[in-house]
């Protein structure tokens, strides 16, 4: 590619990927603004409670700042029309890249049958996984852009030492999406860039300001993009009845660890190891959800202390700043987006009927919650060493 | 960086004859039509000036001309005015959203629908029609020429089988519409529809021919404009615009402008062919060429995603469509080519051209050169290769 290569950004109609735009065109880039758009939010609009469409007759159009209805928050229409706005406000060209098909593949069906066995998904380390970062190189290159950008918070860098590209946490530590990103491979990290690594993120919202786009004060992005209200249950439900099917009959015994019975639950899609609401047993002490069996449907509770658990094995692995594991190393271990990184011991899982792609952490403390189907990401410092998927 | 435009389908510029025409009724003859002072006298000579125009064009009476906003409103004017519950309706699966969305909504409400597939070429076989006919059909609906593919269709031997059938026939002509010669006589029609914005007139402007006698009911009511057949106040710069338009228009189509167009489309669409895995969608059965109008191709580039080409050959200069404008950004690839056999695939990997009579050599040479390159670079990172068969 020549030095001129365009730098292709993604644009989420958001604070940080606009700064992000407006930051590499005052560096004289030449950049392009691509929005994925991943789901239709008026799709299951209407059904069993979901919120209708921003921009719907019934909402009227949102703008942040007010009191408006928090609806869709990614790929409604209003964000595109802001990344449009900023794309226009910068002199960019700009484009809506459709991947509803994909994502509805590769990341909502798969988080639809994961929380229907019992786990608790993470999609976005799904997308980003599985879509987005690939997704995106794909259509820079076909546009002729060696490289893409994003508003995420972390920091990539190579390092000629291991001869390696290194994802490192960011600046702003409250806004660390290194987390999500465990799953970038060497070469998607060695043409992606992150301009807000090193920023804050009141200093992206000054930059943003200073560059006269006119959502620097567009509050953050919280829940799931396809899920805008955040509740998954009346996501799945809504999801499940449009493809003519229901939620399973998971309903089943609520029991101790040492398997006496306390009662009955209506459906183990309804809980998450690590609950304490909602159990509907009365107890003199607090109880958690410590293990959901998706076969059995048996939800087994217990005491706080009792979720703690000293190991975590996890699988699907993908190395940053290693090629490999083949030896026990030391790392701080992060088992859920807002869990602090625990010390821990993390070696090839020595057990001979373990699969080639497993590992085995041991932690120095007990953690509390490890949960199937989340992510554990690896730190040495402030790099990523890697992760996987917890079993 | 040069700009070519080959994307007429979706809309043209203004002329300058169109906006010069136009530019004393914004400010100087602003009259309302319905007026009785002088003001409004100005306005109304213009309106009814324009209206022998249109008359002139269609080859009907002035008084069977209606002025509305454009294409999709006399599209929704013809569905949703003239059928019943307990009617039948016989359209196409290749016609416009315009008319294939008012369809499915009224099939919602009673109303029996039949939507005939093409051949392969893109032609709907008259045949296929008169196979769909019941005894309570009350409407036809057909396109003219198809958007996306250009082909023609064989309008009037379907208004010969409406008339044995006793029904009532619309025409979408909204991409026909000065690209052949209009005649509603010769097509024995009720119905046809036409948007100034396709042929170099102002957007936001259409007229809809209504034979007399029509029991056509208004979508819009509210006042007695366009003998109550299309309330709101006169459109009158829009009018003035779009009678301009059909006057340049027709002169152009008697000087052989289209056969020009044609030479220039073939060239264009013989050296597309000259690309590896491509390939014409429509507009032949075995090589027997099906008739289309003289500035659309549409072809396929296997192993290329369109909506990616559209965008690098946009980035380079060339504007093209992936399918109609109006679906731009849509996950479905277009109904047209897939009721015409093709596979998702190869529907999705399709790319329409559609020139500007302004269109020159120099357009089509530099089109023929940033094409190839860039359907060779997609073809180097794409995973369509790798996507799933459909």
């Amino acid at each position: 590619m020549p030095a001129t290569s365009p730098i292709a950004v993604a644009m989420s109609g958001g604070v940080d990927s606009s700064t992000v735009a407006a930051l590499l065109v005052q560096q004289g880039e030449r950049v392009v603004g691509l929005t994925l758009q991943l789901w239709d939010q008026t799709r299951l609009a209407g059904r069993h409670g979901i919120p209708d469409a921003p921009g719907s007759p019934t909402t009227g159009l949102r703008r942040w700042g007010g009191d408006a209805p928090k609806a869709g928050r990614c790929c409604s229409l209003d964000d595109v029309y802001d990344a449009r706005r900023v794309a226009r406000h910068l002199g960019i060209p700009y484009y809506v890249v459709n991947q509803e098909a994909r994502f509805e593949r590769d990341v909502v069906r798969p988080f639809v049958e994961e929380y229907l066995a019992g786990r608790t998904p993470i999609p976005c380390s799904l997308c980003n996984n599985h879509l987005k970062f690939d997704q995106l190189l794909q259509t820079a290159r076909s546009i002729g852009a060696a490289r893409i950008a994003t508003g995420h918070y972390a920091v990539n860098e190579f390092d000629p030492a291991r001869n390696r590209w290194i994802l490192k946490r960011p600046a702003d530590r409250a806004k660390d999406q290194t987390y999500f990103l465990f799953g970038l491979t060497q070469e998607q990290l060695a043409h992606t860039l992150f301009p807000l690594g090193n920023l804050t993120k009141p200093a992206v919202r000054e930059a943003a300001r200073e560059r006269g786009l006119t959502l620097a004060e567009k509050p953050d992005s919280q829940e799931i993009c396809f899920i805008p209200g955040g509740d998954y249950k009346q996501f799945l439900t809504a999801y499940l009845e449009e493809q003519g099917r229901a939620i399973p009959d998971s309903a089943g015994e609520l029991v101790t660890p040492s398997g006496k019975v306390l009662g009955r639950h209506n459906g183990i899609t309804a809980f998450t190891v690590g609950q304490r609401k909602g159990l509907s047993v009365s107890s003199p002490t607090p109880l958690y959800v410590l293990q959901i069996d998706p076969v059995s449907h048996r939800v087994t509770v217990g005491a706080g202390e009792e979720l703690a658990t000293r190991t975590l094995r996890a699988n699907r692995l993908n190395w940053i700043s290693i090629p490999a594991l083949t030896a026990p190393i030391r790392v701080q271990v992060k088992i859920r987006h807002r869990h602090e990184p625990a010390w821990a011991t993390l070696e090839p899982d020595p057990d001979p009927a373990a699969p080639a792609d497993r590992i085995l952490a041991t932690f120095d403390i007990p953690q509390r919650a490890v949960t199937p189907g989340q992510s554990a990401v690896f730190y040495q410092n402030d790099e990523v060493v890697g992760g996987g998927w917890i079993v | 960086m040069r700009r070519v435009y080959m994307d007429a389908n979706a809309t043209t510029p203004l002329l300058p004859e169109v906006v010069e025409a136009m530019r004393p009724f914004w400010i100087d003859h602003f009259g309302n039509a319905s007026s009785i002072h002088l003001d409004g006298q100005r306005a109304r000579a213009a309106v009814d000036h324009a209206r022998e125009t249109l008359a002139a064009f269609f080859h009907c009476r002035e008084a069977e001309v209606v002025f509305n906003s454009g294409g999709t409103e006399g599209d929704n004017t013809a569905i949703f005015g003239l059928l019943r519950p307990g009617d039948h309706l016989v359209t196409t699966a290749i016609e416009h959203a315009a008319v294939l969305q008012p369809a499915q909504r009224i099939a919602e409400r009673g109303i029996e629908v039949t939507f005939v597939p093409p051949l392969p070429s893109g032609l709907v076989a008259p045949q296929a029609i008169r196979g769909a006919l019941r005894p309570h059909t009350r409407l036809l609906s057909v396109i003219l020429a198809n958007n996306e593919t250009g082909v023609l269709q064989p309008v009037e031997e379907i208004g010969a089988i409406a008339r044995e059938a006793g029904a009532y026939f619309h025409i979408d002509a909204v991409q026909g519409a000065g690209k052949v010669p209009i005649d509603v006589r010769r097509y024995g029609c009720h119905l046809l529809s036409i948007s100034a914005h396709k042929l170099h007139g102002p957007k936001g402007v259409g007229a809809l021919y209504v034979r007399r006698g029509t029991p056509l009911d208004p979508l819009m009511v509210g006042g007695s404009h366009e003998r109550r057949r299309r309330a709101g106040t006169e459109n009158v710069p829009g009018i003035v615009g779009l009678a301009t338009a059909i006057e340049i228009a027709q002169h152009s189509l008697e000087d052989g402008a289209m056969q020009r167009l044609a030479v220039l489309r073939d060239r264009l669409e013989a050296g597309l062919l000259q690309i590896p895995g491509s390939g014409l969608n429509g507009a032949s059965i075995t090589g027997e060429p099906v008739p289309r109008v003289a500035n659309t191709t549409n072809l396929w580039f296997d192993h290329v995603e369109g909506e990616a080409l559209v965008i690098a050959l946009d980035l380079k200069g060339v504007a093209v469509s992936g399918g109609s404008a109006c679906h731009s950004g849509a996950t479905e690839p277009s109904h047209v080519l897939m009721a015409m056999g093709l596979s998702k695939n190869r529907a999705q990997s399709s790319l329409r051209f559609s020139l500007l009579k302004a269109a020159t050599e120099a357009d089509v040479d530099y089109v023929l050169q940033v094409v190839p390159e860039a359907v060779e670079r997609l073809r180097q990172i794409s995973p369509v290769a790798t996507a799933a068969p459909g």
